[in-house]
């Protein structure tokens, strides 16, 4: 199988892998980052959200060749003990039912917060419209990126 | 203030056991649900933790903190935060010095540890509060002896024991001394209005470690040598496994073995990735072995039960008959609804690792006991080697009742003489399920000299009919003459509980019956609802669990929050109450047209489930559960086509998202009831209550879910509904 270097967290890792496996089943399997979720690997769920350069993707789209040179952010790395706003914004919320949902939520928020600290209603909702989260906790999500939102700006 | 501040039911002798620990402290084991064998002790060793006698242990170090092993499966529902509150509430501790940790179940000897119903806060409040005060009492006694003085004279406050005298002694100190004092018999729980952790906003035990994305759930666990296995099933209910060529699976890197059994073929790799290209490589070829059934057939059957005349009757009041040949006006209309999976965000998965001397399963599991059991049975083992531990769970909703996963993970780790875990693809998790069963209602009502003189439920089902307490639901007991018939049609698609069982729809379809019925007798809405609670209240029929006193003031405060009646132009409500799940809900839909189409704004939920364990998580229990409601009334949209769903991913199947959810208004009721379901009662009413204002809105009836079916009315892209 191809070698493949990969940038993590800050981390250089290196992976041996078909050059099909989507960087979610990576991060999963083969580097024991099983913080990101899989939920539908079709990237319409967004449980498997990382940052890569910052920006917001679904890792289960995501394969080898088109991660060469681009450092990937994943929950495990966003801060070193869940001190990132959005988290806290979390945690002062008590977001989380289930939880499963919740490590992809809280990356397409903070991508979406880095890019834009001073967000509408409207803008809030489109950029989380993407994650589902099965036990609905929507109202507290979009309360969470709002308070999260008055950390970061 | 609650009357019953004296403890009653169980022997404490039958009911826990304590002693002291070899490493120090002191163990308190203790039944929630039934009495422990009269000989069993709680173990000295906490390595040794393993739940056979008991199903949940406090741990009291010798330093004071306190260590609760909370018993019941989390599925996001709270029971891990809420059950330990109310033991340290009555333990008098601290919150900040209690450690929360999942119970582990070893299925010996072992009974109800079940997450289900709703059922877990209300069954556990009892025992619960028992148990944290009869520690509390033997530490007391240990410090009163210590003291020379009666245990009259001494109180506690956060883990610190007092005397008249000022002295003080901390839990930590006397623990050792506790453990061998008897168990009191009698204790006094607190009043209502002394309780310092319940009611409080305590935040989910795990909060930190699913913020940081900690491996918590089923998906997440690994152990040394673990393979994964991606299971080819049937593609249609009503398929077996004919043969299959595995030739190209096998040329595939990483893949270690191909397994056939019963008709499914387990592809095992090393990864997941692996695994599931491994089975997307099988070719299989599959024989009918029952009718291939469709949706178009599942109508026209259910269509014909309730045309029909096959139907038990779980309820008959007065004569219906008679109430209907006599009657002024005859009301009757049919509700229908379709299958839904339960589309847990985390797939089905469980891990087992069968050897010649043990069977270890490990999961998100709602049903560890009765899985764990029929485990063992079908391998012909011993209840005793099971041993079984339940990892946090990516939701539940009556999926997670049924352990066919997990007996899957067993059976292939039984052949392959490995460590094995079975991971669902999304695919795999819509396409075996275990649905919500497609179901039609027909209600039937008779107005004679304006008043309601009969109601007639009938339900058409597939595979299973309401179970025995709803027919005693509203209106029975309101109505003189009153009938529930059921009927079902036997079908090969696997069907079974989905979040608040038959009344997530039935609430709908009695509620939007009781609007129409209000217009045609020309009566206020909520003035119908509330005259015939009036005939329930001193009902001598045992049967009937609703209280028409708490139904009113949950109605009435509906009435107020929401504004009802006083609402702005434009603004158009629709009103639901309900009960189910022994607590009282309404909820109040606030729609508006956006280009024409009705979008739901708001809704006002007003609920009694008694006291509130803990309020933080009770908000979001309900706001989860009215969303869900109005997610799957709207957008649950679930058919076969000869045996297979039309859909098996998010990209067909839609789930409600950020932009389609209300605001959700909450009011709780205060008041001293024992506290009873919250994880489903607030789902069954907001469909019912969104169809209703839909038609304050548009004038257009709904009688099918999901409401975006009706193309004139509802459909339209999603960024339009959104406006």
């Amino acid at each position: 199988m191809p070698t493949y270097q990969l940038s993590v967290n800050g981390e250089s890792r290196t992976v041996n892998v078909s050059e099909d496996t989507p960087l979610l089943w990576v991060l999963r399997d083969h580097l024991d980052l099983v913080g990101t979720k899989y939920g539908c690997g079709i990237a319409q769920c967004g449980a498997c959200t990382v940052h890569l350069d910052g920006q917001a993707v679904r890792s289960c789209s995501l394969t080898m060749a088109s991660l060469e040179g681009k450092n990937i952010t994943t929950i495990e790395g966003l801060s070193k003990d869940g001190e990132h706003p959005v988290q806290v914004a979390w945690k002062e919320v008590d977001v989380p039912q289930c939880g499963y949902c919740q490590a992809g939520q809280i990356m397409t928020a903070s991508a979406f917060l880095a890019n834009n600290s001073n967000p509408t209603e409207e803008e809030i909702k489109d950029a989380m419209h993407g994650n589902i989260c099965r036990c609905a906790s929507y109202t507290r999500i979009y309360k969470a990126v709002e308070i999260a939102a008055t950390k970061i700006s | 203030m609650s009357k019953e501040n004296k403890s009653q039911g169980l022997s404490r002798r039958s009911f826990m056991k304590a002693s002291s620990l070899a490493g120090g402290g002191m163990l308190i084991g203790f039944n929630l649900f039934n009495s422990c064998k009269p000989d069993a002790q709680p173990p000295v060793d906490l390595a040794n933790l393993k739940y056979n006698d008991f199903n949940a242990f406090i741990q009291i170090a010798d330093n004071g903190a306190v260590t609760i092993y909370s018993p019941n499966p989390e599925i996001g529902q709270g029971v891990k935060t809420a059950m330990p509150m109310i033991i340290a509430e009555e333990l008098d501790v601290a919150w900040k010095d209690v450690y929360v940790k999942q119970g582990i179940l070893d299925t010996k000897n072992y009974t109800r540890q079940v997450a289900g119903g709703s059922q877990s806060i209300r069954f556990g409040w009892d025992p619960l509060r028992r148990t944290g005060a009869t520690a509390r009492q033997m530490l007391v006694n240990a410090a009163a002896e210590k003291w020379g003085v009666d245990p009259s004279e001494c109180n506690t406050n956060a883990g610190i024991i007092t005397n008249s005298k000022g002295e003080k002694l901390g839990y930590g100190e006397v623990v050792k001394e506790a453990a061998l004092m008897d168990i009191p018999e009698d204790v006094t729980l607190k009043k209502v209005k002394d309780y310092t952790i319940i009611g409080t906003e305590i935040p989910n035990v795990d909060l930190d470690n699913i913020i940081t994305g900690k491996p918590l759930f089923g998906l997440d666990y690994k152990s040394e040598n673990m393979v994964i296995a991606s299971v080819l099933r049937p593609p249609a209910f009503g398929q077996k496994l004919e043969s299959f060529d595995d030739t190209d699976t096998r040329a595939l890197e990483g893949v270690i073995e191909v397994i056939r059994f019963e008709d499914k073929i387990a592809v095992l790799a090393k990864d997941t990735w692996t695994a599931m290209k491994g089975k997307k490589a099988l070719k299989a070829s599959w024989t009918e072995d029952s009718r291939l059934e469709s949706s178009s057939d599942h109508h026209r059957i259910l269509q014909g039960l309730l045309d029909g005349n096959k139907f038990e009757t779980l309820r008959a009041d007065g004569n219906i008959k008679k109430a209907f040949s006599q009657a002024d006006k005859v009301l009757e209309r049919t509700y229908e609804s379709p299958f839904l999976p339960h589309n847990c965000l985390e797939p089905m998965n469980f891990y087992a690792d069968v050897t010649d001397t043990k069977i270890h399963l490990v999961g998100p599991i709602q049903t560890p006991e009765g899985t764990a059991k029929h485990i063992a049975g079908l391998l012909e083992r011993e209840e005793g080697d099971v041993h079984l531990e339940m990892t946090r769970m990516g939701g539940g909703f009556g999926r997670r009742l049924y352990g066919d996963f997990a007996v899957e993970a067993a059976l292939i780790s039984n052949l392959a003489k490995k460590p094995v875990k079975v991971v669902f693809s999304r695919e795999d998790d819509m396409s075996d399920g275990i649905y919500r069963p497609s179901i039609k209602y027909r209600i039937k009502a008779a107005i004679k000299d304006g008043e309601l003189t009969g109601y007639h439920l009938k339900e058409a089902s597939i595979n299973s009919n309401m179970y025995g307490l709803i027919p005693n639901f509203f209106p029975a007991g309101a109505v003189e003459n009153y009938q529930v018939d059921v009927a079902k049609y036997d079908s090969n698609i696997t069907t079974g509980a989905w979040r608040a069982p038959y009344t997530n729809f039935l609430a709908f379809a009695e509620q939007s019956f009781f609007d129409e019925l209000a217009e045609e007798m020309n009566v206020d809405k909520i003035k119908l609802r509330l005259d015939l609670l009036q005939k329930v209240k001193g009902t001598s029929d045992e049967r009937i669990q609703y209280s028409p006193e708490r139904m009113e003031i949950v109605i009435n405060t509906a009435v107020e929050k929401s504004g009802w009646g006083k609402q702005p132009d434009g603004v158009y409500q629709g009103f639901v109450n309900y009960y189910c799940h022994n607590s009282h809900v309404a909820e109040v839909a606030d729609v508006v047209l956006e280009n024409n189409i009705p979008v739901v704004k708001k809704i006002t939920c007003v609920v009694d489930c008694g006291i509130v364990v803990n309020p933080l998580g009770a908000l979001n229990q309900i706001e989860g559960g009215v969303i869900d409601g109005v997610g799957h009334s709207m957008y649950g949209d679930f058919t076969f086509e000869n045996g297979s769903p039309t859909a098996t991913n998010f990209d067909r199947y839609r789930l409600i998202r950020m932009k389609e959810a209300p605001v959700v208004e909450t009011h709780l009721i205060q008041n001293t009831h024992s506290p009873t379901g919250l994880g489903e009662p607030t789902l069954p009413p907001a469909g019912g209550a969104i169809a209703n204002a839909f038609k304050a809105a548009t004038g257009k009836r709904l009688y099918q879910q999901p409401f975006n079916n009706y193309p004139e009315l509802l459909r339209a892209p999603e960024k339009e509904i959104i406006g």
